[in-house]
C-alpha cells in the first residue's frame, strides 16, 4: 500500500498553486510538507481526497484513483481527510460527530468497536459524547476532527494544520496522539504543517514546498539539521 | 365561552396545515439551504395528483398515499433537473445564494402555468373523507368535526415521524451533516447529492399533504388560481420563519401560533384583516425575537 503523487498540477483558475509536484508515501510512513502560508499545501491535500480538480499529473492510493471520483468515494478506499481549521460540525453533537465518520460503514459493530478505540485515545471526547461540538475546546474539536476521520479506519490519513491556533502544551499532545496513531495501526500519514519543528520531530521523513513547487526533500532529522531549512523555517 | 373554544379549534385546524407547510420549506431549507417558493405550487399540483387517483382508488387515504409518491418524485426531479445543475454553475458569492431562491419563483409560475393544460381552468371537487360536521356537546356544535381532527392528527404523526428520521437515523444524520457542511460531509462518505435530493423528496411528500388537506379542510374545491394555495404558500413560509427556520418544532409551533391568532384576529378584531394578520404576526415576532421562536441566537456559521 502507498501514496503516489507524479506530475501533479493544481490551478485555482488562472493561478498555479501546485506545479509538477512529485512524492510517495509508504505503507505505515509518517511524512510531513512543511512551507510558508500559501505554498500550496492545503491543495495538494484537497486534491488527494477529491474536493479539488487536478489539472495534471496522476495520484493513486494503493492503485486507487485519487483524481478520478469524488471525495465520498475516496473514504470508502481508505483515505481519510482532516481539512483545515478544525474540521468537525459544530451543530452536531460529539458522537453525531464521531458516527457521521463511520456513516458508510456497513458493519455497525465494527464501527462501535472503532469509536472504543478512539475514546481510549480521546478520554476527553468520552467525557463530552453528548454535548454540541459547539461547546467544545479548540484542542478537544481537533480531538473530534482526528476521532471522526478514524471512525473511518482509513489506512492513509491526510491531516491539514492540526496544530493551528493551539497552545504550545496541547500542540504537542495533539503530535504526540498523531505519531502513536500512525504507529498503533500502521497508518500512513501525509501531515501538513506550519508549525514545521513539532511535524518533522514526530515524522519519517519531510518534504518542503514553495510557491507550489517541492524544493527539498529528504528524512526528517536530516532537514532538521539542515542550515538552510533551519534559517528559513525553524527559526533559528 | 363558546365562542372562545370554537376559535381555538378553528385556528388549531388552519394553523396544523400551515404547520405542514412550512415543515416541507424547513425540511428544504435543512437539506439543501434553498427556500422554495414553488413549494406552493408543487403541494397545487400534488393535489391534482390526488384528484387524479381518486378516479381509479376510492379512498381518499389510499389516493393522498398516491398524491405524496407522486409529490416527492415532482420535488426529487425539480432538485435534480434545475436546483443541482445550477449549484453546479454558481458556486459562490451573492448570486449563489439568490439565484436558486429566484429560479424556485420561476418554476412556481411555471406549475402554475402547466396544471390548466392537463385538467383544465375550472374547479374540480374532491370530497372529504370524514365528515365536516362539527361534534355536538348537548344543544350547541363544535367548530371541530371528525375531519378535522384527523388532520391535527395525521400533522402530530408526520411532525414525530420527521423529528425521528432526522434525530435517530443515518438517513437524518446525513441530512443535517449535508446542511450544515457539505465538505464535511462529503468526505466523511456521505453522498451528498443523493441526500439532497432525498431532503426535497420529503418536503415535496409533507406539501402535498398539506396540500390535499387545505382543499378537504375547505370546500373541496381545487383549481389551478386557488387564492387559498397563495395563502398556503405565505402562511407556510410566515410559520417557517417565525419558528426559527432551521427547527422542524419550530416550523410547527409556528403554524399553528399563525393559525391561532389570525383565527382569533377574525373573530374579535374584524374579518377585514383577514390578509394582514399574518404579516403582522411576522412582524411583532421577527422585531421581539429575530432569530425566530426557536432559533439560536447570533445564526450559524455560513
Amino acid at each position: 500500500m502507498s501514496l503516489e503523487v507524479r506530475n501533479l498540477t493544481v490551478s485555482h483558475g488562472a493561478i498555479t498553486a501546485i506545479s509538477d509536484v512529485s512524492f510517495s508515501v509508504r505503507e505505515g510512513e509518517l511524512v510531513a510538507i512543511i512551507g510558508a502560508n500559501g505554498a500550496g499545501k492545503s491543495t495538494l491535500l484537497r486534491t488527494l481526497s477529491g474536493l479539488k480538480e487536478a489539472s495534471h499529473g496522476v495520484a493513486s492510493w494503493n492503485g486507487h484513483n485519487l483524481l478520478k471520483g469524488k471525495a465520498e468515494s475516496h473514504v470508502r478506499h481508505g483515505v481519510a481527510h482532516v481539512s483545515e481549521g478544525k474540521s468537525v460540525i459544530p451543530e452536531l453533537t460529539v458522537e453525531e460527530n464521531l458516527d457521521l465518520g463511520a456513516i458508510w460503514r456497513r458493519n455497525k459493530s465494527e464501527a462501535a468497536a472503532t469509536k472504543s478505540e478512539i475514546f481510549a485515545l480521546f478520554p476527553r471526547l468520552h467525557e463530552r459524547l453528548n454535548q454540541s461540538a459547539d461547546t467544545l475546546s479548540g484542542g478537544e474539536r481537533q480531538m473530534l476532527a482526528i476521532g471522526r476521520a478514524l471512525m473511518s479506519k482509513p489506512k492513509l490519513l491526510l491531516l491539514d494544520e492540526p496544530s493551528l491556533g493551539l497552545a504550545p502544551l496541547l500542540v504537542k499532545q495533539i503530535f504526540d496522539a498523531i505519531s502513536d496513531i500512525s504507529r498503533k495501526y500502521g497508518l500512513s500519514v501525509v501531515l501538513v504543517e506550519q508549525n514545521a519543528m513539532g511535524a518533522l520531530k514526530i515524522a519519517d521523513s519531510g518534504i518542503v514546498v514553495n510557491l507550489g513547487k517541492i524544493v527539498m526533500t529528504g528524512k526528517s532529522h536530516d532537514l532538521i539539521n539542515d542550515p538552510a531549512v533551519q534559517a528559513a523555517y525553524l527559526g533559528y | 365561552m363558546f365562542e372562545f373554544i370554537n376559535t381555538l379549534l378553528i385556528g388549531l385546524t388552519s394553523g396544523a396545515i400551515y404547520a405542514l407547510m412550512a415543515l416541507s420549506i424547513v425540511l428544504v431549507w435543512r437539506s439543501t439551504r434553498v427556500i422554495n417558493f414553488a413549494q406552493a405550487g408543487q403541494a397545487l399540483a400534488s393535489s391534482y395528483f390526488g384528484f387524479e387517483a381518486l378516479k381509479y382508488v376510492d379512498s381518499f387515504w389510499l389516493a393522498l398515499i398516491i398524491a405524496m409518491v407522486g409529490g416527492a418524485l415532482l420535488a426529487a426531479f425539480i432538485e435534480i433537473a434545475f436546483m443541482r445543475v445550477m449549484l453546479k454553475h454558481t458556486t459562490s458569492g451573492p448570486i449563489a445564494n439568490v439565484a436558486p431562491i429566484i429560479a424556485t419563483l420561476g418554476l412556481l409560475q411555471i406549475i402554475h402555468s402547466t396544471i390548466p393544460m392537463k385538467w383544465g381552468g375550472a374547479d374540480v371537487l374532491i370530497s372529504p373523507p370524514l365528515s365536516n360536521v362539527g361534534f355536538s356537546i348537548g344543544e350547541e356544535t363544535l367548530a371541530f368535526s371528525p375531519m378535522k381532527l384527523a388532520i391535527v392528527m395525521l400533522v402530530t404523526l408526520l411532525l414525530l415521524f420527521f423529528t425521528l428520521i432526522f434525530q435517530k437515523t443515518n438517513i437524518g444524520l446525513s441530512l443535517r451533516a449535508s446542511a450544515f457542511s457539505p465538505e464535511l460531509a462529503r468526505l466523511a462518505g456521505v453522498r451528498v447529492d443523493r441526500i439532497r435530493t432525498l431532503g426535497w423528496a420529503f418536503s415535496g411528500a409533507t406539501g402535498s399533504v398539506a396540500g390535499l388537506l387545505l382543499v378537504v379542510n375547505g370546500t373541496g374545491s381545487l383549481s389551478p388560481t386557488s387564492l387559498e394555495f397563495s395563502l398556503l404558500l405565505i402562511s407556510g413560509f410566515i410559520a417557517a420563519v417565525i419558528g426559527g427556520l432551521e427547527s422542524l418544532l419550530g416550523a410547527v409551533i409556528g403554524g399553528l401560533l399563525l393559525g391561532l391568532v389570525t383565527a382569533f384576529v377574525l373573530m374579535y378584531v374584524s374579518d377585514s384583516l383577514f390578509f394582514i394578520a399574518p404579516f403582522i404576526v411576522l412582524l411583532v415576532v421577527l422585531i421581539a425575537r429575530p432569530q425566530g421562536i426557536l432559533g439560536k441566537k447570533g445564526g450559524r456559521r455560513a
